[in-house]
């Protein structure tokens, strides 16, 4: 009894020394976002990397996922009578989740993971020491720009991932399921508010901040040798999508 | 001048430093010699506060490193270069970028200026051609130069070795460790290199610290450290497989 007490106090101490930790972490980044020297240059290039690098599979991802959700939804809604609101169910489904959802998590998979495991490797190789002796702070040199870069980033892809994939829908449901096109159109636009959109900009912003707060911790605090690396890039991975999905229902459930 | 007093520090149940002490004077050139494992880099590390102590202190000028507030601790830094042992050159940017780096970060200096200042540098270390190279086309020797032209670049009093030569053929080790005494000679700096390369560093060292099971055990110039009777320091400089020391 008195082990297992033991236990765990100590599993809460170190959650609470974790909890402690990153939000001091996230705290000083948020002050070097804003403070001057602000790095433009690095911010560009992390908007470049984390932003455009990614349209190949933003694109991708966004078309079949705007495709499947007319092959699906159309036959549901025709059993009802009311396939002519394909257009609304699949531009509401994408613009507040799944757009903002979906590219958030893609991201994580393709540039979180890379800038993890960049930073965890800079740990490693003692160039963020090196960073610090030089007497300079390393968070504004490696996490500010990837803060800002994200928080940039995000929304513009998540708006990328909504437009493509309604097109995808569009071809699914008029193209090839035979809807009227002007229907599918039409609809959208009665019952797409620009409040759903604020909604949708609104969380892939936060996505955007959740990805490089965890993605850049990790990869900061990594442990040593190609192993470490490993583990940090498998947990930031893991830790941002599974946060982004947490993240999203307390959003949502927020607002409604 | 560097005074380190009684320094202590375990990871866990494993103490590797316990009451380490030291004296480096200002233009002394010190070298830091024992057993792999022994706590060399930690030592070198808590000198400019990558490691925090358990116990003890580090004085450099008479300040508790410590116990510097964070403004205090960053103008300490820019007066101290650091060579680590795997160079911790960015690899994403040119050699030049690297050398150039601190200046363009802590200095207003243009980039003419700065670009003359990195070429000289780099010149120095006999890289001057290798600017725009990037770190992963450079040999291990070349990348300890450039390691040392980013040092050089910030003008430091002090500069700290962490095994620059590890990992290079004997010529070239021996070229860094004639590169490390003809600046500490022109430029008469503070050093402290920590090393294994026994006997290449004794012509060019001042005095030799021997770690071993975390104290400094002896503090002599190469010449005595070379005759030592004592059975330790005579079993580690002679490479001798039997004695007290166990692997």
């Amino acid at each position: 009894m008195t082990d297992s007490l033991t236990a765990l106090g100590v599993r809460l101490i170190a959650l609470f020394m974790l909890a402690g930790k990153t939000t001091l972490f996230l705290g000083e980044a948020v002050v070097c976002s804003i403070t001057r020297p602000i790095k433009f240059r690095r911010i560009i290039e992390q908007i470049w990397f984390i932003g455009w690098k990614s349209m190949p599979v933003i694109c991708l991802t966004a078309t079949f996922t705007g495709m499947v959700l007319a092959l699906q939804g159309y036959p549901t809604l025709r059993r009802v009578g009311s396939e002519a609101l394909l257009g609304p169910l699949v531009s509401l489904s994408l613009i507040s989740e799944l757009g903002p959802v979906l590219s958030a998590l893609m991201v994580t998979g393709r540039a979180g993971s890379a800038i993890t495991a960049k930073i965890g490797i800079m740990r490693i190789n003692d160039e963020i020491d090196a960073i610090e002796l030089m007497g300079l702070n390393p968070l504004r040199y490696l996490v500010a720009p990837n803060l800002i870069a994200f928080l940039i980033a995000m929304p513009l892809l998540a708006v990328v991932f909504d437009v493509i994939a309604i097109f995808g829908a569009y071809l699914v449901g008029v193209r090839v399921l035979g809807m009227d096109g002007s229907a599918y159109f039409g609809e959208m636009s009665n019952y797409v508010v620009l409040h759903d959109i604020v909604i949708g900009i609104y969380k892939s912003m936060s996505f955007g901040g959740l990805i490089a707060w965890v993605c850049c911790y990790k990869g900061f605090n990594c442990r040593f040798g190609a192993e470490g690396v490993s583990a940090a890039t498998t947990q930031a991975v893991v830790a941002s999508s599974v946060l982004i999905l947490i993240g999203d229902y307390l959003i949502t459930s927020l607002i409604n | 001048m560097i005074l380190i007093e009684d320094l202590w520090k375990a990871f866990g149940t494993q103490e590797v430093l316990r009451g380490v002490s030291l004296e480096v004077k200002a233009g002394e050139f010190v070298a830091l010699v024992g057993m792999s494992g022994s706590g060399k880099s930690m030592l070198l590390r808590h000198l400019v506060r990558l490691i925090r102590p358990d116990r003890g202190r580090v004085l450099v000028d008479g300040l508790d490193i410590a116990k510097m507030p964070r403004e205090e601790l960053e103008t300490l830094r820019s007066r101290i270069g650091y060579v680590f042992q795997s160079g911790a050159l960015f690899d994403s940017d040119t050699v030049f970028d690297n050398v150039a780096f601190p200046l363009r970060e802590k200095t207003r200096w243009s980039e003419t200026k700065i670009r003359s200042k990195v070429l000289e540098e780099l010149d120095s270390v006999g890289l001057k051609d290798a600017d725009r190279k990037y770190p992963a086309q450079l040999s291990g020797g070349m990348r300890k130069r450039v390691a040392l032209a980013r040092t050089l670049v910030r003008a430091p009093e002090i500069i700290l070795f962490d095994e620059p030569t590890t990992g290079l053929d004997p010529i070239v080790g021996n070229s860094i460790l004639h590169l490390f005494d003809s600046v500490h000679k022109r430029l008469n700096l503070t050093g402290i290199l920590v090393s294994h390369e026994i006997p290449e560093i004794f012509g060019i060292v001042q005095k030799i610290a021997m770690l071993y099971e975390g104290k400094i055990v002896a503090v002599e110039t190469p010449e005595t450290i070379g005759t030592s009777q004592n059975p330790v320091i005579d079993q580690f400089v002679h490479g001798k497989p039997d004695g007290p020391v166990h692997y």
